[in-house]
């Protein structure tokens, strides 16, 4: 095949498509993201087939050249989880939420059949209580910058022709027959893209590094192993837009000569997995990946490789050794990957979300992309928003997006612990996960990017952010992800392995009323210690939630050590539960729920709790209706 | 049972082949071979071992590290909750105590005697915007409360004696 027959290839696919869309009125895209999925989104979708047909109407789940009236599709993740299932209907661009089975009947009836949107569908700006009608209308999205996921979400994961009807492989076709290795590496420094799984190195730099080695055998390898608690932007575009990640690999493959590359996937991600290996299937099909791409004659084969639960392989080292099928731990640089890596070859590795960036950069030029963005961190950055507000879920913002646009526009401000909202209760974000930091009030106006953050001792990370009202315990958080990389630390570095352990008794001593004078200084001295003699990210990361407590919460630590008090009442050790006796009425439902029958005293007088017996449930304080039960929160 | 156990290695070999007997390839055969039998039988590993080429010390080093191996059998249906950040923050603890008290298990005794349950914890699903979210074999529940994992445990067990009669 010609280089230019497959110019004409991927147009004539483009163009089939089309025609076979051309009869379609309208789509329904129902979310098929792991969220929606649980949410029992794929009901819905049955439902609406049988709905459609019941009312007569022309439907179909795949195009074929005579389909006409309704395409009922599945896209990956929208991001807006917390609502979901998540139907949208095009062209009218309505978003229906949380829609169940018995909901669709309604929805074909009202919206298909009669062009009219039903109300109670849609989701309620809790700020205004105002209906909104569409994605456009709702402050969730209207505030972000979808760009890597703008076709997560609409287009189908598991259509390879939906993809390239959008321009898609049109980036790696470019690559292989217009562009030189050499000018692929320069266009990415010089869109100042950088890597998105927590370095933030520029991803043209580490290209041009492996390209100048020598050697027939060379590797790109994504890494798709994101195993920071509370981030899944990797998951989901992965799951939405399989094909995007797959041709940010071939161009990669393309600009170092790589034939052959890895994505490594993590096990607990088994949508992901499974959308991978159909997008590669389908895209060796159609001449894109495998042997002669693009009827050149280069080859790329691509492999994906499920990991097996261990956080220390999304370090490269780690992940490469895993790959090898050995134990996962890290090894020293240098030697760098892009001089040695998977078995001892140059080798590329990148995160999902740069790799799903590079086909973007190619396509609208690296000029135009340095554009979006700040200062040293250009273009965009998905974030996993989670925790104490009001809308969780996958949003994407340029670099340099604040704090407080984030929390308070997207993601509707604070909530308090029953869900409402609660602004003044806003207490901390916790950003990069178990390696990164907090950021407090003061840092609400502070710029989002990857220079800012670290001059403030946090870092981007994989781009987890955990809202925490007033209700947290800092201490806790800290023990939490002291505990967290304690249980993933691979135990090569003696620091590691022993000082992390160390730490979590001596917060432990903190959380639990044993704390001494020595006990915050002895912490402080072996977080330093841990930082320094520790091989990889992991150890040399792990005490930062921890620093950065201390840091921005002195005064909560010092509350536990001096006087065995936790503020925001969650160290169950700490807690001493005590009934008010002027407020409590002798309702006696505090007595009844207490497990432990710690509780006494007769009806309609005020009661009492034995210290004794009251294991710090805090059972009563949530049960009281008068708030008579001092001591918890 | 001479038959089953030959049966048992004639599925190994199966999946060894697949993998073309490769010491690279370790990790893709421990978890089709978990896949079939839910773990990694100790003479299972030794004849891995002897089959790729490594010792099995190595084999027993890698199943060890990666928390995905079980190396003793698991329940018919295991209970993974979630104790990511944002389930953390939401009270998954609530869920996984819930649970280990309705079975009488602990952190040391996972699984109940009858085989039936395992139930673990997990580091993130990446499914955090249902915090907190349980898996109960490859099927994730999701803005779960301890009384709402009570009640589906509950439709497990009743699904179960169901069958047995």
């Amino acid at each position: 095949m010609s280089a230019k027959d497959n110019k004409s290839d991927l147009a004539a696919r483009a163009a089939s498509y089309k025609a076979r869309s051309a009869g379609i009125k309208r789509r329904v895209v129902i979310c098929a993201g792991t969220g929606c999925v649980a949410n029992g989104s794929l009901k819905v979708s049955a439902e609406f087939e049988k709905e459609c047909a019941a009312a007569g109407l022309d439907v179909t789940v795949e195009l074929k050249p005579e389909s006409k009236g309704v395409f009922v599709s599945h896209s990956g993740c929208q991001g807006f989880c917390q609502m979901g299932p998540l139907v949208t209907v095009l062209p009218d661009d309505i978003m229906y939420t949380k829609v169940k089975p018995e909901d669709v009947a309604e929805i074909v009836k009202e919206t298909l059949a009669a062009n009219r949107v039903v109300e109670r569908l849609l989701y309620v700006n809790p700020a205004d209580g105002k209906h909104c009608r569409g994605a456009g209308d709702i402050p969730f999205y209207k505030k972000q910058h979808r760009f890597v996921l703008k076709e997560c979400g609409l287009i189908d994961p598991e259509n390879i022709d939906e993809y390239i009807s959008r321009g898609g492989y049109e980036a790696a076709r470019k690559a292989f027959l217009e562009m030189t290795p050499a000018g692929i590496c320069a266009d990415i420094l010089k869109s100042g893209l950088r890597g998105r799984g927590g370095g933030g190195f520029p991803s043209g730099r580490k290209w041009e590094l492996t390209r100048v080695q020598p050697g027939p055998k060379k590797y790109v390898i994504c890494n798709g192993d994101e195993g920071d608690p509370g981030a899944f932007m990797d998951r989901s575009v992965m799951e939405g837009n399989p094909h995007s990640v797959i041709e940010g690999m071939l161009i990669t493959a393309r600009a170092i000569g790589a034939d052959e590359g890895y994505v490594y996937v993590r096990t607990e991600y088994p949508l992901a997995v499974k959308r991978m290996r159909i997008a590669i299937a389908d895209a060796e099909k159609a001449g894109v990946l495998g042997k002669g791409v693009f009827g050149t004659g280069h080859d790329f084969t691509l492999h994906v490789m499920e990991g097996a639960g261990a956080f220390v392989c999304g370090e490269e080292t780690a992940l490469m050794a895993s790959i090898e099928g050995r134990r996962g731990m890290p090894n020293p640089k240098p030697p760098f990957p892009a001089q040695s890596g998977l078995w001892g070859k140059p080798t590329v590795i990148n995160n999902v979300e740069t790799l799903a960036t590079v086909p973007l950069i190619l396509a609208m030029g690296a000029e135009a992309y340095a554009k979006t963005g700040s200062k040293g961190s250009t273009g965009t950055k998905n974030f996993a928003l989670t925790g104490h507000v009001a809308n969780t879920g996958l949003i994407e913002v340029p670099f340099g997006t604040t704090l407080r646009e984030i929390v308070f526009d997207i993601a509707g401000g604070v909530t308090a612990d029953g869900g409402k909202i609660w602004n003044e209760g806003f207490k901390a974000v916790q950003i990069g996960g178990p390696s990164g930091g907090c950021l407090t009030a003061e840092h609400l106006d502070l710029p989002m990017d990857f220079d800012s953050l670290k001059s403030i001792g946090a870092m981007v990370g994989s781009g987890g952010l955990v809202v925490m009202n007033k209700n947290t315990c800092m201490v806790g958080i800290a023990r939490y992800f002291m505990q967290f990389t304690q249980n993933e630390s691979c135990g090569k570095c003696v620091l590691c392995r022993e000082g992390t352990r160390q730490m979590l008794a001596l917060l432990d001593d903190i959380m639990e009323g044993r704390a001494t004078k020595d006990t915050i200084p002895l912490l402080k001295k072996l977080a330093l210690a841990v930082q320094k003699g520790s091989l990889c990210g992991l150890g040399k990361t792990a005490p930062n939630p921890v620093l950065s407590t201390l840091r921005y919460f002195p005064e909560e630590y010092a509350a536990h050590v001096e006087h065995k008090h936790c503020p925001a009442g969650r160290c169950k050790a700490l807690a001493k539960y005590e009934i008010v006796p002027e407020l409590c009425k002798g309702c006696t439902l505090c007595s009844r729920k207490c497990p432990v029958g710690a509780i006494s005293g007769e009806p309609r007088k005020a009661h009492k709790i034995d210290g004794a017996k009251c294991i710090k449930c805090g059972a009563c304080a949530e049960a009281c209706k008068f708030k008579a039960i001092k001591g918890g929160k | 049972m001479p038959d089953k156990k030959i049966r048992k290695f004639e599925k190994v070999c199966e999946i060894l082949d697949k993998n073309g007997r490769d010491p690279a390839r370790l990790i893709p055969i421990l978890q089709a071979v978990q896949e079939e039998y839910r773990y990694l039988p100790q003479e299972i590993m030794t004849y891995i071992a002897t089959s790729v080429g490594v010792s099995p010390a190595r084999v027993y080093g890698v199943s060890t590290f990666y928390s995905h191996f079980a190396l003793v059998p698991k329940g018919k249906y295991v209970i993974r909750i979630c104790d990511g950040t944002a389930c953390h923050v939401k009270k998954s603890t609530g869920l996984l105590d819930a649970l280990r008290s309705r079975l009488s298990l602990s952190e040391t005794k996972p699984t109940t005697d009858d085989m039936l349950f395992t139930v673990e914890t997990v580091s993130c699903l990446g499914a955090c915007g249902l915090a907190p979210v349980l898996v109960v074999n490859d099927e994730v529940h999701g803005q779960m409360t301890p009384e709402k994992t009570i009640a589906l445990l509950d439709s497990i067990i009743a699904k179960e004696k169901e069958n047995v009669r």
